[in-house]
C-alpha cells in the first residue's frame, strides 16, 4: 500500500512536467492544427539556459529563492523568444501549404536544435544546478515526499492558472480562442490572426521553459536531447485531456505522469515509453476527443 | 510494342548481370555498401510513398515495418535458413542455390511485415492525418521495445546473421537490385492500375470517395499492408547485406529520414521517391568531409526546401522519358525535312 | 537532332567515366610506396553524435592526446601518426560504413574503435575482412573478439567485471540478497548485469529483484520504489555515469540507504557532480584509480584536464591507452602492414597504460587488473585490488 501510495506522488509530481509542456502543444495545435515538433527542444533550452545562467549569475553554488525566481524568468523568456522565432521562420511561409509540409518542417527544427545542441553545448550530459536544496518535506511511514516534488507541482500549478487566467479572462485569450475555433471568421472579425498565432507560441514555448528549469530540479541531470521523448509524450498528455483544451492538457499530463510511474513500477520500465503510445492509441479511437475536449463534426 | 518492352526487359537483366559480376571488381566495399543502402532506401522510400503518398495516409512508423521484416527474416536465415541453404547447396551448384534460397527470407520479412502492418492499420487507419502520424509512429516504437526484449533475435546485443558452416550474408550487388527493380515495378505498377486510382480517391476527398462506394477502410487497409510488405523487404534485404542488425537502425529518425525521402520527392511521385532516396541517402556520406555540421547542414536543407518547394521535387508527376523523345523525334524528322 | 545525340552521348560518356573513376577509388595495397616522411594513417570510428555522443567524444578526445604525445616525441618509425575520425552518429550500420570508409579511401594500417560492442561488432568483420588491425578501447561483449584474429580490446570483458563485482558484494560487503538495475537498451549494462547475477547466485546469493531502465532516462523512482520495497543489502548499477547519479541521488531521497555497486561506466566525474552526497559509500569496479601514487596516471589526468577542461572519464582513459598501445605495436612491427601489426599487437605484454598494466591474452582481450573503488567524502578512493586471474 505504502510502494502504491509513493508511486502515485511520484506519477503526480512528474506527470506536471508533462501538463506544463502539454499546455504549449494543445494551445498551438488549437490555433495551426499542427504539431509543433520542435516544442520537446524548446523545453531542452529552456533548462540549458536556466543551467548556464545560473552558473553565470553565481547562483550555481548554494540555493536561493531568488536565483530560482531569476533563473526561471530568464528561461521562461528566452524560450518564448525561440517560440516565437520558430514560429516567424519555419512555421508562417507554411500556412497554406500541403499538411505534411509543416509538419516536416517541424522534424527539421527539432533536428537542427538537437543537433545544434550538441555542437554548440556539447553532448555530455549535465547537472543543473540546485537552486532548490533537497529536504525531506513529508514523510508517512515509508512514503516520502520532497520539497523539490512539492516545489514543482505548486510552480506548475501557479502557472497553468496563470494561463487559464489569460485565455478566459482577458481579450486577447478570448482572441486566441477565436483564432482556435475558426481562424478565417476571426480575421474577419478583425482579429491580428498573425499576431495572436504569435502570441500562443509565446506564451506555450514560455510554459515550456519553466518546465525545463522544473524537471532540472528534480531530475538534475540535462543534455541537448533530453527533449524528444518528453516532447512526444506530452503531446500524447494534450491529446489524452483532449486536443485544444487547457484543463484537459493539465490533467491528461497528471493522468499519464500517473500511469507512466505505475506500469514502470509494476510492469517493467520497458514499456515505459511505450505505454504512452498505447494510450495515445487507445483514446484516439475510443474517445478522439479525449477526455475534456468537445466532439468535433466531420464537415462535408 | 511489344518487341520494344522485351528489348527494355533484356537491356535491364543485361544490366544487372553486369552489375553483378562487375560491381566487386570496380567498386571498393565502401562504395558497394553505399549502393546498397540506396537500394534499400529506394524500396523504403517507394513502399512509403504508396501509403502516403498515394493513399494519403501520413505514417512515420515505417522504420518498425522494416525493423519486422530485418529481424523476421534474420531469425529465419540463422535458425532455419542456414540447413535449407546448406541442403541445396549439396545438389545445386553454390551461386544457384544461394539465388533460389534468396527470395525466402525477404518473402518471410515482408509476408510478416505485412501482417504487423495489417494489426496498426486496422485500428490506427479510423484515425486522420497529424494523429494517425502519431500513432504510427507510436506503434514504431512499441514494435523497436518488443524486440528489443526478445532474447532469442539478442535484444540489446544485436542480432548476427552467421550460421555454422554457411554464409548468410548477400553482398552481390546485382542481386540486391534485381530485387529493388523488381519491387519498384510491383509498386508502379499497383499505384497506376485501378487500385491505384482508388489510393488516390482516398486521398483526394475520403467523403466523396466513399459516397461513390469506393470501400475507403479496406483501401487504405490494403495500401498499409502492402506498403507494410515492401519495408518488410527493404528491411529483410538491409539485414542480409549488412550481416549484423540492431534496433537503434529502426528508430523513429530512420522513419522521419524516409518520410523526408518521399516528401521531397514530392508525394505522389515514384520517380520522385526514388531520386530523394538515392541522393540523400549517398549525401550524408559525400557530406562527411563536414563531420558534425553533417547532421545540421541536413535539418537546415530539409527546412528550407519545405518553404521553398513545399511540394518536392516532381510534385505529383513522374519522370517519363516519353515527352522528349517525342520532342527529340520531331526535331529529328523536323531536321530531316 | 545530330547535336541534340552527340550531346547526350558525350554526356553518358561523361557520367560513365566519373562514376567509374569515382567507383575505382584506390584499393588496399595500390596506393604505391608511402614517403619516408608521410604519415601514418590511423582510422578512428566513433558516435560523435547522437545519443551517446559523449562517450565517442570522450574517446576521441583521449586518443587525439596520446597521439599528439607521441607525434611531439618523433612519431613512430620516423613518421608523425595522422588520426582520422568518423563519425558514426551513434547508428550501428554507420559504424560499418566509417570503418570502411577508413579503410577504403582514406588507407588507414589500423583501427581504434567503437565503444559500443554493438557499433564494434558491425564494423570487426570488414576490418577482419580487409587484414587491417582493429582495437576497441572499450567495447566489453566477448563476441567482438571473436570475429576473427584482427580484433582486439584493452578493456575488461563482461565476464570478468561482472564476476569481480558479485564476488566484492558477496564476500566483501557479506551481502545475501541484491537488486539488479541495469539499463537494458545498451549492451555493456545487460551484459554485466547478466554475469553478475549468474557469478552471485552461483556463490549461493539471491537476487531479489531485477528492474530496467533506458539510457537517456531521468526518472528511477518507479523502479527504485519496487526495488525499495524488495529489502535489498545492495543494488547493483551497472550502467553509464550518465544515469548513475540520478539513480543514487532518488534512491537516497526515497530512502534507501543500502550501498550502491556498479562498473567501469561510473567511471566520471559526472557521477560525483550529480550524484553528490548520494553516492557517498558506494563502490565500483575500474581500471584505474585516479589517486594512485602511478605519476604516470597522475600526469595523464593533470595534461588531459589543462588540454579539455575536464577530467578525465573512463572512456578517455581508455582511448588513451589503446592508441599508445598502437603506437608502441607500430615501434615493435617495425613496419605497418596488417599481418606484422597485428601479431606485434597480439604480443603486448605488461604494457604501462593509465588504465593499468595490459597484457593480450591469445583471445585477444585485455588482461588486467581489476580496482575496486568506493566514493568517500566527495572523491573516488582506492579501495581494493582484484587480480586478473
Amino acid at each position: 500500500m505504502e510502494n502504491l501510495l509513493q508511486q502515485l506522488v511520484n506519477g503526480v509530481a512528474w506527470g506536471s512536467i508533462y501538463a506544463l509542456v502539454a499546455l504549449g502543444y494543445t494551445m498551438v495545435y488549437g490555433v495551426l492544427k499542427l504539431i509543433n515538433f520542435a516544442h520537446g527542444e524548446v523545453y531542452m533550452v529552456g533548462a540549458m539556459t536556466g543551467y548556464y545562467t545560473a552558473r553565470a549569475l553565481g547562483f550555481a553554488q548554494e540555493p536561493s529563492g531568488l536565483g530560482l525566481a531569476v533563473v526561471l524568468l530568464a528561461a521562461m523568456a528566452t524560450c518564448a523568444a525561440l517560440g516565437a522565432t520558430i514560429e516567424r521562420v519555419a512555421y508562417r511561409p507554411l500556412r497554406h501549404a500541403p499538411r505534411l509540409a509543416p509538419l516536416i518542417t517541424a522534424i527539421g527544427v527539432s533536428l537542427l536544435l538537437q543537433n545544434a545542441g550538441q555542437l554548440l553545448l556539447g553532448a555530455d550530459p549535465k547537472f543543473f544546478p540546485p537552486l532548490v536544496a533537497s529536504r525531506e518535506a513529508l514523510r508517512f511511514g515509508a512514503l516520502a515526499v520532497s520539497n523539490i516534488q512539492l516545489t514543482v507541482l505548486a510552480t506548475a500549478v501557479v502557472l497553468m492558472a496563470g494561463l487559464e487566467l489569460v485565455v478566459m479572462r482577458t481579450r486577447v485569450g478570448r482572441a486566441m480562442r477565436a483564432v482556435a475555433q475558426d481562424a478565417d471568421a476571426a480575421a474577419l472579425m478583425g482579429v491580428p490572426v498573425d499576431r495572436i498565432i504569435q502570441l500562443t507560441f509565446l506564451l506555450g514555448s514560455a510554459l515550456a521553459g519553466a518546465a525545463g528549469i522544473l524537471v532540472g530540479l528534480s531530475n538534475p541531470k540535462i543534455d541537448p536531447l533530453m527533449g524528444l521523448m518528453p516532447g512526444l509524450k506530452a503531446f500524447v498528455a494534450a491529446v489524452l485531456g483532449g486536443i485544444g483544451s487547457i484543463p484537459g492538457a493539465m490533467l491528461g499530463g497528471l493522468l499519464l505522469g500517473v500511469v507512466e510511474t505505475l506500469v514502470a513500477g509494476y510492469l517493467s520500465s520497458t514499456y515505459r515509453d511505450a505505454i504512452a503510445f498505447v494510450i495515445l492509441i487507445a483514446i484516439l479511437l475510443y474517445r478522439p476527443s479525449g477526455l475534456f475536449g468537445a466532439a468535433q463534426q466531420e464537415k462535408v | 510494342m511489344r518487341a520494344r518492352s522485351a528489348l527494355a526487359l533484356a537491356a535491364l537483366v543485361a544490366a544487372l548481370a553486369l552489375l553483378e559480376w562487375g560491381a566487386p571488381r570496380l567498386l571498393n566495399p565502401y562504395y558497394l555498401t553505399i549502393a546498397t543502402r540506396i537500394g534499400v532506401a529506394i524500396i523504403a522510400a517507394v513502399s512509403l510513398q504508396l501509403v502516403s503518398g498515394f493513399t494519403g495516409q501520413f505514417s512515420i512508423g515505417h522504420a518498425g515495418f522494416m525493423a519486422v521484416g530485418a529481424y523476421a527474416s534474420a531469425a529465419l536465415s540463422v535458425y532455419f535458413g542456414g540447413g535449407w541453404l546448406a541442403a541445396l547447396a549439396d545438389v545445386l551448384p553454390g551461386g544457384l542455390a544461394r539465388a533460389l534460397y534468396f527470395p525466402l527470407p525477404l518473402l518471410a520479412g515482408g509476408a510478416l511485415a505485412a501482417l504487423a502492418g495489417l494489426l496498426v492499420g486496422i485500428p490506427a487507419l479510423r484515425l486522420r492525418g497529424d494523429y494517425l502520424a502519431i500513432a504510427t509512429l507510436g506503434f514504431g516504437e512499441i514494435i523497436r521495445v518488443v524486440i528489443l526484449n526478445v532474447d532469442a533475435v539478442g535484444g540489446a546485443r544485436g542480432f548476427a546473421l552467421s550460421a555454422p558452416g554457411v554464409d548468410l550474408r548477400y553482398e552481390d550487388l546485382g542481386a540486391l537490385y534485381a530485387v529493388v527493380v523488381v519491387s519498384v515495378a510491383v509498386m508502379a505498377r499497383l499505384a497506376y492500375s485501378s487500385a491505384g486510382l482508388a489510393f488516390r480517391a482516398v486521398r483526394e476527398d475520403e467523403i466523396a470517395a466513399e459516397s461513390i462506394g469506393v470501400p475507403t477502410t479496406r483501401v487504405k487497409v490494403l495500401a498499409f499492408a502492402l506498403s507494410s510488405f515492401f519495408a518488410g523487404v527493404a528491411g529483410a534485404l538491409f539485414a542480409h547485406s549488412e550481416g549484423y542488425i540492431h534496433t537503434n537502425s529502426f528508430s523513429f529518425v530512420r522513419s522521419f529520414e524516409i518520410m523526408v525521402f518521399v516528401v521531397l520527392g514530392g508525394l505522389g511521385s515514384i520517380s520522385g521517391a526514388v531520386v530523394a532516396a538515392s541522393v540523400l541517402t549517398a549525401a550524408p556520406e559525400l557530406l562527411r568531409g563536414f563531420g558534425e555540421l553533417r547532421m545540421i547542414i541536413y535539418a537546415l536543407g530539409l527546412i528550407a526546401v519545405m518553404i521553398l518547394r513545399p511540394q518536392g521535387l516532381m510534385g505529383s508527376r513522374e519522370l517519363d522519358p516519353r515527352p522528349w523523345l517525342a520532342r527529340w523525334r520531331r526535331r529529328d524528322a523536323a531536321a530531316r525535312a | 537532332m545530330v547535336r541534340t545525340a552527340r550531346c547526350a552521348r558525350w554526356l553518358s560518356i561523361g557520367v560513365l567515366a566519373a562514376g567509374v573513376a569515382l567507383g575505382c577509388g584506390p584499393r588496399k595495397g595500390e596506393g604505391g610506396a608511402a614517403a619516408a616522411k608521410d604519415p601514418i594513417r590511423v582510422g578512428h570510428f566513433a558516435s560523435l553524435t547522437g545519443d551517446t555522443a559523449t562517450f565517442g567524444q570522450s574517446a576521441d578526445r583521449g586518443i587525439r592526446m596520446a597521439v599528439a604525445e607521441v607525434n611531439a616525441a618523433g612519431g613512430v618509425l620516423g613518421r608523425p601518426i595522422e588520426v582520422i575520425t568518423e563519425d558514426d552518429r551513434s547508428v550501428t550500420e554507420e559504424a560499418r560504413t566509417a570503418a570502411q570508409k577508413l579503410i577504403q579511401r582514406d588507407q588507414v594500417v589500423a583501427l581504434l574503435g567503437e565503444v559500443a560492442s554493438s557499433r564494434s561488432l558491425a564494423a570487426a568483420p570488414e576490418a577482419q575482412r580487409a587484414g587491417v588491425p582493429m582495437i576497441s578501447p572499450a567495447s566489453t561483449n566477448p563476441k567482438v573478439t571473436e570475429v576473427g584474429d584482427a580484433i582486439f580490446r584493452t578493456c575488461f570483458i563482461d565476464p570478468f567485471q561482472g564476476a569481480v563485482m558479485a564476488r566484492f558484494a558477496f564476500d566483501d560487503l557479506k551481502a545475501r540478497r541484491v537488486a539488479i538495475l541495469f539499463d537494458f537498451k545498451q549492451d555493456y549494462s545487460v551484459g554485466l548485469a547478466d554475469f553478475f547475477r549468474k557469478t552471485f547466485q552461483q556463490l549461493g546469493g539471491q537476487i531479489v529483484a531485477d528492474e530496467r531502465y533506458t539510457s537517456g532516462d531521468i526518472e528511477f523512482r518507479a523502479q527504485l520504489t519496487t526495488i525499495r520495497g524488495a529489502n535489498p543489502d545492495a543494488i547493483f548499477v551497472p550502467g553509464y555515469y550518465t544515469e548513475v547519479g540520478l539513480i543514487a541521488k532518488q534512491a537516497r531521497e526515497l530512502g534507501i540507504r543500502v550501498p550502491l555497486l556498479g562498473g567501469d561506466g561510473w567511471d566520471s566525474e559526472k557521477t560525483l557532480e550529480i550524484g553528490g552526497a548520494a553516492v557517498e559509500g558506494d563502490y565500483f569496479s575500474t581500471h584505474y584509480a585516479a589517486d594512485s601514487d602511478d605519476p604516470q596516471v597522475a600526469a595523464f589526468v593533470k595534461r588531459y584536464q589543462e588540454q579539455n577542461g575536464q577530467v578525465p572519464d573512463a572512456m578517455a582513459a581508455l582511448g588513451y591507452d589503446a592508441a599508445r598501445i598502437l603506437a608502441d605495436a607500430l615501434a615493435r612491427a617495425g613496419k605497418t602492414d596488417g599481418p606484422a601489426l597485428r601479431d606485434a599487437i597480439a604480443s603486448t605484454k605488461d604494457f604501462a597504460g593509465v588504465t593499468g598494466r595490459i597484457t593480450i591474452d591469445p583471445s585477444r582481450n585485455a588482461v588486467k587488473d581489476a580496482v575496486v573503488l568506493k566514493i568517500d567524502n566527495g572523491r573516488f578512493r582506492y579501495h581494493r585490488t582484484v587480480s586478473a586471474q
